[in-house]
């Protein structure tokens, strides 16, 4: 199976790259953006049969090593 | 005073930190690989600077799992001192050895220069060398630097006085124009709770030496080493 998996700033965390970025598209005339947040995506190919078991080890991966929960939140989805 | 120093693959101050250790301590420094796992007798750890596994998923995150930082921690749970500057406290952070995660630099620049840092705890070992609110100069070159804990973290580790270097002016005086990265409170370095793990975005081991230009570094070795003597 395949993990997908988005990692992104908290709700409140300075984002200053996203800021950046909010910035350099008001300068090109996309002045509708209110914020931008930027994040990681990360796709993971498990050899794992069973969609819950997928899951609970792609969390356990997300908690040790690819999101720092003290600044950053995840999402997974098993395709 | 025993100590070793670190050295992971994109490590580059390792060397740098074991010069100015051998200065201090008169003995030659022990280099640890990352994959070693037996460590000799040590009294101090040095976690040195650099871009460890090239910064890859975030600044110290692959560096942390190495083998060797297990060692590290069960040493520092034995109360062997352990010291992070720069990527090497991007180390602790992501080990869970320190609190708080050192992010992208607010103004999104890697910078490189010297700044004042003012002493806030000289009661621990790492600072004996120094004076209460003494201002130091160091260099500090980071990308990512700004400090970053939760308002309650920062409330328990300015109570417990666990916040021992902050970025200032050469007055001693912090502001946002002081602050090089965007650290929140200014932090520079922070100590655990037990006062033997501390890290730090400055570089000591860079003034540690008359002909580095500055010698405000040398104070935290010799420090330590008197701390380790006693």
């Amino acid at each position: 199976m395949k993990a997908k998996v988005h990692i992104m700033l908290k709700a409140g965390v300075l984002d200053p790259q996203g800021r950046a970025v909010q910035h350099s598209l008001a300068a090109l005339g996309f002045a509708d953006v209110d914020e931008v947040r930027q994040g990681k995506y990360i796709e993971l190919d498990l050899n794992e049969d069973d969609q819950a078991a997928a899951r609970a080890r792609v969390e356990a991966m997300c908690r040790q090593l690819l999101a720092n929960t003290v600044i950053e939140t995840y999402s997974i989805e098993i395709v | 005073m025993r100590a070793g120093v670190i050295v992971f693959p994109g490590s580059n101050c390792d060397r740098d930190v074991a010069v100015a250790l051998e200065q201090t301590t008169g003995r030659p420094t022990t280099m640890i690989w990352h994959r070693d796992t037996a460590l000799p007798p040590l009294d101090l750890i040095v976690v040195p600077g650099g871009f460890a596994f090239g910064d890859y998923l975030r600044a110290g995150a692959i560096a942390a799992q190495s083998p060797v930082m297990r060692e590290v921690k069960a040493r520092a749970a034995a109360g062997a001192y352990v010291l992070g500057i720069c990527n090497g406290f991007q180390v602790l952070t992501e080990a869970g050895l320190l609190e708080g995660v050192l992010m992208r630099n607010t103004g999104l620049r890697f910078v490189c220069r010297d700044v004042y840092l003012r002493v806030d705890n000289a009661a621990t070992a790492f600072t004996r060398g120094y004076g209460q609110g003494q201002v130091v100069r160091m260099p500090i070159a980071h990308n990512e630097g700004n400090f970053y804990a939760d308002a309650a973290t920062l409330d328990r580790l300015a109570a417990e006085g666990r916040i021992v270097f902050s970025y200032c002016d050469a007055e001693g005086h912090s502001d946002v124009a002081t602050n090089p990265n965007g650290a929140q409170r200014h932090i520079a370095g922070i100590v655990n709770r037990g006062g033997n793990v501390l890290g730090l975005m400055p570089h000591p081991e860079r003034l540690a030496d008359p002909l580095l230009g500055g010698t405000d570094g040398r104070a935290m070795f010799e420090g330590l080493l008197a701390a380790v003597a006693a």
